[in-house]
């Protein structure tokens, strides 16, 4: 495969590194010289110093034969635009893009790149799940991003506890199918009664949230989308 | 009209002038106050410091629901992702972006946004006055395609409500 990354920074570089001992052909796209120079003095002539955001060099680096574009640098009008470029003029297969602010998310994936990495929605991610909360926890999104792996804590005060599944009004295009009780992870039947401290594992699509919410935490209007 | 301006560069403070003194609303973001210097002391509509591709921001200085908004800072893509935003999260009827780079240019056009290229602008007024041949580049390109929500748009669960109180607050007077 032949991964064209763009950004020469510390996820870039690494990236590029992976790629090679993996025995892709891999070119990288840095902007300024004096760090393309130092991570080609590392991983050799694949480095091209050049702005990857340029549509000129984008063409001269082959993107119009790449199979992965990854944009990787800092800046997420940069990632989005180099995405679209690659994706819309190029017709690169496959676009991945870093996104920094967790709210680009959404637009980037409208956008129609394929593919979204945010380093802090998984730190975020991790924190919270070291932190009790009161509310659903994303565990990953799925699927074109329309679908969330949802965790729900049943605390004092949740309408699921003492009840079943089967009784509860859940929305259509989503599923309750995990308990975690004790530590250990169980398939969630119709028919198992939900206690307190009880961790629901539920998939369904983002628009599901605040019933899921009302439904196993209470308050539907305290639901936070995160 | 309600016009947001992103970018209070010499152009984009002039557009403000004229489209304020001609009677519209104009909203100026830039992300420092010393470039609302520009701005003339009759200017009497807002001007708020901010990063003109944060949704947050935008909506903050109430530009959902503009009739124009106008991208011209010295990125092309972050003027790019501003009307990106303007067009699909913040249902701004009519959106121009500032992209230098003439690939750029012609692409995002065929991607819906109007998008304005200095490069072949100024070739262009140049060879006019010299009599040579147009160069071909794109100048200010209307959209050719559909952007990229068609008929429907981001949803966000965010509401603009609180905000404008917000921004008017972050103002800068001009």
């Amino acid at each position: 495969m032949f991964v064209l990354v763009v950004g020469g920074g510390k996820v870039g570089y690494y990236l590029a590194k992976e790629l090679i001992d993996s025995g892709h052909e891999v070119a990288v796209m840095e902007k300024d010289p004096t760090r393309a120079r130092q991570i080609a003095d590392e991983i050799g002539s694949i480095v091209i110093a050049r702005d990857g955001c340029e549509g000129k060099y984008l063409a001269e680096a082959g993107s119009n034969r790449a199979d992965v574009v990854a944009a990787v640098t800092g800046d997420d009008e940069d990632n989005l635009v180099i995405c679209q470029m690659a994706k819309h003029h190029f017709d690169v297969p496959r676009t991945i893009a870093r996104v920094n602010n967790p709210k680009n998310e959404a637009l980037f994936r409208h956008l129609g790149v394929d593919e979204l990495i945010s380093p802090t929605r998984m730190i975020l991610g991790s924190i919270e799940q070291d932190i009790p909360v009161h509310e659903l926890l994303h565990l990953a999104t799925l699927g074109e991003g329309e679908l969330e792996l949802i965790e729900a804590h049943l605390q004092p005060g949740s309408p699921a506890i003492g009840r079943a599944p089967r009784d509860l009004d859940i929305p259509d295009g989503c599923s309750l199918f995990a308990v975690i009780r004790d530590g250990l992870a169980t398939p969630l039947r119709p028919e198992t009664i939900l206690r307190e401290g009880d961790k629901v594992i539920a998939i369904g699509k983002q628009e599901c949230e605040a019933m899921l919410h009302g439904q196993l935490i209470g308050d539907p209007e305290a639901a936070a989308v995160r | 009209m309600k016009i947001v301006i992103v970018g209070c560069g010499r152009v984009g403070a002039s557009a403000a002038e004229a489209w304020d003194a001609a009677g519209h609303e104009v909203v100026v973001l830039d992300m420092a106050t010393s470039a609302f210097e520009r701005l003339p002391s009759t200017f009497k509509g807002t001007a708020i410091r901010g990063d003109g591709t944060d949704e947050d921001v935008l909506r903050r200085a109430g530009v959902a629901g503009a009739d124009v908004l106008l991208a011209l800072t010295e990125g092309d893509n972050r003027n790019v992702m501003s009307a990106q935003l303007a067009v699909e999260a913040l249902d701004v009827a009519k959106v121009i972006a500032k992209v230098n780079d003439p690939l750029r240019a012609s692409a995002y056009s065929e991607l819906g946004i109007a998008t304005l290229c200095r490069t072949g602008l100024m070739l262009d007024a140049v060879n006019e006055y010299l009599g040579m041949p147009k160069s071909g580049l794109p100048g200010m390109l209307a959209p050719t395609g559909q952007h990229h929500g068609g008929d429907h748009h981001l949803e966000t669960s965010r509401t603009s409500a609180p905000a404008t109180e917000a921004a008017r607050g972050a103002a800068v007077e001009a």
